[in-house]
């Protein structure tokens, strides 16, 4: 389902009928319900944010949850992630509990960073996934130096970061992009490209597409359709398999579109109406419900659970207590005699590793 | 120091040897930086590496500090232990970014400690001009989630530089080019760790200097002989944490404190030494706080201009003559 850049990006909103060889049922629907799932708890939390109970500024990825979703799906328990502010999706595709980010977006002491830090800006090391930062892409050196040890230690393992196209402007874009060529190194860069840095346009941001950049790094480039869950799952699949046998990084641009503002104070006003109506008719949740309601699925009985389950995680995050003044002192610094804390294994849901047991092999 | 049974070493020397010890003992250990494999290190601390570790563990990287430092904090969370070669300490201002808000901060947001270790060959004295004399510990004093140390001995920096290795959090080691080869000592051989805490350079009653690395040396020699005064030197050995409690028990010793950095005076490790001072060890105190140090100038190339700037032996000694006759 990888296709040239130009196709993807006028690419027809239609439902494909054969499923995937690689995809059961029971996978497109897990997809479709973490994509679901993400959606409602966003705005779940931008309910929040408007009542006054989310500090600071909420941001989303309205929109584009297909990207998280459908590459976080290929990935498996022992492989590593560095997740971005629009990807909620790949940290409920790891395991990450629904109570635990909106107790985040609250600053309440359940949320994954117990209110150091704020909206996705988490990692939960339980999950196999570091947070990012706000310096954009930091994170692509993290990944890169992840799947470097990975290959040291010859592991059959690789890394996964996310960026948006903003992010290829940026130094540590070219020192990941060329590290990981030089070295050769199991490591999947997920482009976002979601037409908007903020409120600058890509054609502001480059002059070349950065997929054809890739192969001056020395490894391959393609673009796929953002806005389809399944299509990132069968490119992030394929770019895994080529890292896993030594093949090198994979540079994937998703292309989709940011459908809310930069953050919740962001009117949009600098986008393009018929850019915006274009879009709103490839809503990836829409795509991804149509395919299994055409196997039978019910899909607004789907619906309704993540709702009810939305409701109970906001329910028990708002009984949970704001964290202790006291402790904004505590853990600048990790004691000498205390346990080593590594990153763990995440959930791997792709049916392809739960009947395999590839997903819960240990390290 | 007098001859043992252990070898001398000079303080490059020293750090190559503890660095190779760490390699034996413990797998996880990977060095990282430019020119560090096959050419041995610009300063020759990893000389003949490649040949004992491999090329794996004595990485060649390329030229790009960002991605020396990032790419060794995603190594680190997943097991490794890194030790990062920035081949000039100027040179980690492209590297900053990473250590101050991917490194520092990652322990704190998500319970995830990043063990990385990033060797700052520092300093001035040999005409390396603006880019290649710098002394920029301040920067990583001011972020916290780091440690900074800075031994100044053979002895203390090859202890040092393995408890760098086995401290679970970022620390920057600030190893003194001026000392790489001019300081030598007795080395113990085998494995053993340095705390980071301050150390007695020398004993003394009626002043102290307070100091760290290269300024040591300097002033021991500004000190040896002055009018026949006791003077103490503090080598405070590590910059953060601050080793407070020695600090303050040798201000209540001596009562008269000259501070000395080699780096810019403003926000200085001696600017936050003279404030702990004059907050919890005023009443000790006969005499104001005295610090020396470069002025806020770029350290020039030419020789007269760079000894124009570097705190010399004379102006530590006349610093402390003045405060002596206060």
């Amino acid at each position: 389902m990888a296709t040239s850049s130009t196709a993807a990006r006028t690419g027809p909103n239609t439902p494909s009928d054969s499923l995937p060889a690689h995809l059961t049922l029971d996978d497109r629907v897990g997809l479709l319900r973490a994509m679901l799932l993400m959606r409602t708890l966003e705005e779940r939390a931008m309910n929040l944010y408007r009542q006054g109970k989310v500090p600071g500024s909420f941001y989303d990825g309205f929109g584009q949850e297909a990207v998280s979703v459908g590459a976080a799906w290929a990935m498996a328990a022992v492989d590593r992630l560095c997740v971005l502010h629009r990807d909620l999706g790949a940290h409920l595709v790891r395991g990450v509990q629904p109570d635990r980010i909106l107790s985040q977006y609250m600053g309440r002491e359940d949320g994954i960073t117990g209110g150091r830090d704020g909206n996705v800006h988490f990692g939960d090391y339980r999950t196999g996934c570091v947070g990012m930062v706000s310096m954009l892409p930091d994170m692509m050196l993290v990944a890169t130096g992840m799947a470097m040890a990975f290959k040291l230690r010859g592991e059959q393992r690789c890394a996964l970061t996310c960026f948006g196209d903003g992010s290829t402007s940026r130094g540590d874009f070219h020192e990941a992009m060329n590290w990981a060529g030089v070295q050769k190194l199991p490591v999947i860069f997920v482009l976002e490209n979601n037409q908007f840095a903020y409120s600058t346009p890509t054609h502001q941001q480059y002059a070349v597409n950065p997929i054809e950049r890739a192969q001056t790094y020395g490894f391959p480039g393609v673009s796929v359709d953002g806005n389809d869950a399944e299509a990132m799952f069968e490119a992030t699949s394929v770019a895994r398999v080529r890292a896993l046998e030594g093949g090198g990084p994979t540079l994937i641009e998703a292309v989709t579109m940011r459908m809310h503002g930069h953050a919740a104070h962001d009117d949009m006003k600098y986008v393009p109406k018929a850019l915006f109506e274009e879009w709103r008719k490839k809503d990836p949740i829409d795509r991804q419900s149509a395919r299994v309601a055409a196997h039978g699925v019910d899909v607004e009985a789907l619906k309704t659970e993540v709702r009810d389950q939305v409701e109970q995680a906001a329910a028990t995050a708002l009984a949970g207590p704001m964290p202790e003044p006291e402790s904004a002192t505590e853990r600048v610094f990790h004691p000498r005699d205390a346990d080593e804390i590594l990153l763990e294994d995440g959930a791997a849901p792709w049916s392809g590793f739960v009947t395999s047991s590839e997903g819960h092999r240990s390290r | 120091m007098t001859e043992g049974r252990n070898p001398i070493l000079t303080y490059l020397q020293a750090i190559s040897d503890g660095l190779r010890s760490e390699m034996r003992e413990d797998e996880r250990v990977l060095l990282m930086g430019q020119d560090i494999g096959v050419f041995g290190g610009a300063f020759k601390v990893t000389d003949g590496f490649i040949e004992e570790f491999g090329v794996d563990r004595v990485m060649d990287t390329p030229l790009a500090e960002s991605g020396i430092v990032g790419t060794a904090v995603g190594a680190a969370v997943v097991g490794m232990r890194p030790v990062c070669e920035m081949q000039f300490a100027d040179f980690v201002s492209c590297g900053f970014d990473q250590i101050i808000n991917v490194a520092a901060k990652m322990l704190y947001r998500q319970g995830l400690p990043v063990n990385i270790t990033v060797r700052l060959p520092s300093g001035g004295g040999f005409s390396g001009g603006p880019f290649h004399s710098q002394n920029p510990e301040a920067w990583f004093m001011h972020s916290p989630g780091i440690k900074v140390v800075a031994p100044s001995t053979a002895q203390d920096a090859k202890g040092m530089i393995i408890a760098s290795i086995r401290d679970p959090n970022p620390v920057v080691f600030m190893e003194h080019k001026n000392l790489y080869r001019r300081i030598k000592g007795e080395v113990p051989e085998g494995s053993y760790e340095t705390p980071f805490k301050a150390r007695v350079a020398r004993e003394g009653s009626d002043l102290v200097v307070i100091t760290y690395g290269a300024m040591v040396h300097r002033a021991l020699e500004a000190t040896e002989d002055l009018d026949d005064a006791e003077i103490m030197v503090l080598d405070l050995r590590t910059l953060k944490p601050l080793d407070e409690q020695a600090i303050l028990a040798a201000v209540r010793t001596c009562s008269k404190v000259v501070i000395v950095d080699e780096a810019n005076e403003t926000c200085a490790a001696g600017a936050q030494v003279a404030a702990l001072i004059a907050e919890h060890g005023f009443e000790d105190l006969d005499g104001p706080i005295v610090r020396v140090a470069s002025p806020d100038v770029p350290i020039p190339f030419s020789p007269p201009l760079e000894e124009a700037v570097l705190p010399s032996v004379d102006r530590v000694r006349e610093a402390c003559r003045q405060l002596l006759e206060y």
